[in-house]
């Protein structure tokens, strides 16, 4: 790895580190911003989260290698860290480091994606099964019943067995659309509770037809529930995505994400260990950073929780 | 006589209950006429029905579990708004009649800017632009009379006090000139300093705007001091109706002559009260099973045999104009047997 890479690293460490304390400060003026301090792990979180995200944005500063190029497939598998290849290089003689790098742009990406489909199919489902109660309630609910007995991997998987090369949107897409019944039985009982209100009442009274007392009276009261399922949801998409990838049916190679990256090394685990390690550990940190933020998030955003 | 701006007949809004005990005939049988420019104090104890009523008005009566049943008729300058398609419905709410919520703790969306829900009602009913609506929700500020309306209109409802708030869900209501403003208890949350202030600004703005209020409220006082006429309402039904002068001076129906008894007075000498504060015997009755006969029966000094079997219709006062002061009470067939008791 050259110097420039280095001080980009470097650079990134830097970059998190302001973001971590820049978020210190700005939690630490308000009372639901100290709750969220309070959770032991949740600064740590927001540190690991930025360190990630910094990855995956400034990748080509990053990355000393295009995270598709074999460097030298003759001499160079499976090779252990060493100065040029810090992460060693995998089967195909790509550097680990390089491709690491950008899988965190297709493994949060999706990760991202996918969730806020989820999370807007779910706030929408809910919300409305929560203000119609009558039978479209009913029957929205029933479909969400449906939809949470159903085992996720097994909808995904036929999904991949039917479609030849799946594309990756579609894989997102996916990924979203069977992420949201959670989502929504959590905003359909924070809506029922919230269209008693008297604002509710109020804004009726004001002439507001029912599609603006859902989406600009009601759900944005919702909005701390639907943030700290957001937050977890992203963790679980991502474990999602990389036990897709690693059974091959993910993100079609040469793409790195991390899943397909221990998908590439499993066959070499005695060997070179290095190639499916590190995209392992890069997952378990970031989901691990992610519950421990959205369980700050839960701590600093429930209502219920004394002010301090 | 004018036309009066809002006609309910024979109102009835019923409420199934659940585990089968009935249904609660919440309001049954209302009549009432409010005029342009009026103030009509509607009064009575807690379950009486007041707020249905004014709830079945703007029918935001929860459906289910609540209904208007058929024969009910409500008019509003002209049109029946029990017939209203919602959309309809929806551009007389907030435009030409608004409504004035009790708790202004709980009726502001604490998520909105104060100014954000004050233009919401002007967004709606004439698509004000944005800075148009703040323009207009400052001016509304001005008018309720908060100082400092620049700033306050960026203001989230938490950053205001009770009275300031209370002001703001006027100023909400009043954004559009409705041409009658109902005002649900608008002073019960507050303490009495802030109460004066909010009925002497109601009172202004009735006058300024020439709008009709309808007060409702269980506190007489609030009645004596801004409304023009009084109607007394009791176990889903208008007991007593009549102007407010001639109501404080001369109440007909024994619960209206009870409620005033019942009020504490800073000039009445102790001796007269013999230290104790006069009240009405007994309890509301639950609305699924109103009393037959006339409803105030069980609890009334006065009642004789045919107050329990047959019940009242509302009858003119003697000496009035009719349909000036009408009672419910059967004492206006037998005026003699109030002397006896008395």
């Amino acid at each position: 790895m050259s110097a420039l890479t280095w001080l980009a690293l470097a650079g990134a460490v830097a970059v998190a580190l302001l973001v971590a304390e820049e978020a210190h400060r700005r939690a630490a003026a308000s009372a639901a911003g100290r709750r969220f301090l309070r959770h032991p792990t949740a600064t740590p979180g927001v540190f690991i989260l930025a360190f990630f995200v910094t990855l995956a944005t400034a990748a080509p500063l990053l990355a000393p290698y295009d995270p598709a190029f074999q460097i030298d497939i003759v001499h160079l598998q499976n090779h252990a860290p060493s100065a040029q290849n810090i992460l060693g290089t995998d089967v195909y003689s790509r550097d680990v480091w390089s491709r690491l790098v950008y899988g965190a742009r297709i493994s949060l990406g999706i990760g991202t994606i996918a969730m806020l489909v989820a999370v807007t199919a779910g706030a929408g489902v809910g919300a409305v099964a929560g203000y119609v109660r009558r039978w479209v309630g009913a029957v929205l609910m029933r479909g969400v019943d449906v939809g949470l007995a159903m085992p996720r991997m097994f909808v995904l998987l036929m999904a991949v067995a039917l479609w030849e090369h799946l594309p990756l949107a579609v894989l997102v897409l996916l990924i979203g659309l069977t992420g949201w019944f959670a989502t929504s039985r959590l905003v359909r009982a924070e809506v029922l509770s919230l269209r008693e209100r008297e604002f509710v009442a109020a804004a009726r009274a004001a002439g507001a037809g029912p599609t603006r007392v859902i989406f600009r009276h009601v759900l944005p009261n919702a909005a701390a529930p639907i943030i700290v399922s957001a937050a977890l949801g992203i963790g679980n998409v991502m474990l999602l995505e990389a036990g897709l990838s690693y059974l091959g049916l993910g993100v079609p190679s040469p793409l790195p994400s991390w899943g397909s990256m221990i998908y590439d090394g499993e066959p070499f685990m005695a060997g070179a260990p290095w190639t499916s390690l590190f995209p392992g550990c890069a997952i378990a940190l970031v989901v691990m950073a992610l519950n421990a933020v959205g369980d700050g998030l839960r701590d600093a955003l429930d209502p219920r929780k004394e002010t301090a | 006589m004018t036309e009066p701006l809002l006609r309910v007949r024979d109102l009835k809004t019923y409420f199934v209950t659940e585990q089968g005990s009935g249904t609660a005939r919440a309001v049954d049988g209302v009549s009432l006429d409010l005029f342009p420019g009026e103030t009509l104090g509607l009064v009575g104890e807690s379950g009486c029905g007041k707020t249905v009523t004014s709830l079945s008005i703007l029918r935001l009566i929860p459906e289910p579990p609540g209904h208007i049943r058929p024969g009910s008729f409500i008019e509003f300058e002209g049109r029946n708004l029990l017939t209203l398609a919602p959309k309809e419905l929806r551009a007389i709410r907030g435009n030409r009649i608004a409504m004035v919520f009790q708790e202004p703790m709980t009726s502001l969306n604490p998520v909105f800017t104060v100014g954000d829900q004050i233009a919401e009602a002007a967004i709606v009913h004439q698509g004000l632009s944005r800075n148009a609506a703040r323009a207009r929700a400052v001016e509304m500020l001005t008018l309720v009379g908060i100082p400092d309306p620049q700033e306050r209109v960026d203001h989230y409802p938490h950053q205001m006090s009770g009275g300031m708030r209370q002001r703001v869900m006027i100023a909400m209501a009043l954004v559009c000139h409705p041409k009658l403003l109902i005002a649900d208890e608008p002073t019960t949350a507050l303490d009495v300093t802030i109460q004066a202030q909010i009925l002497e600004l109601l009172d202004r703005l009735q006058r300024e705007l020439g709008m009709a209020v309808m007060l409702i409220t269980h506190d007489l006082g609030v009645v004596a001091g801004t409304a023009d006429r009084v109607v007394v309402m009791y176990a889903g039904q208008v007991v007593e109706q009549a102007p407010t002068t001639t109501l404080f001076a001369r109440p007909l129906h024994p619960y209206t002559e009870g409620l005033l008894a019942s009020v504490p007075r800073l000039d009445t000498r102790v001796s007269q009260v013999r230290g104790r504060l006069h009240s009405i015997p007994g309890q509301v009755p639950a609305a699924t099973a109103w009393p037959t006969g006339c409803r105030f029966h069980p609890r009334c000094p006065y009642a004789w045999d045919r107050c329990a079997s047959e019940e009242p219709p509302l009858l003119d006062a003697p000496g009035g104009e009719a349909g000036a002061h009408t009672v419910r009470c059967w004492l206006l067939t037998e005026p003699q047997r109030r002397e006896r008791r008395a």
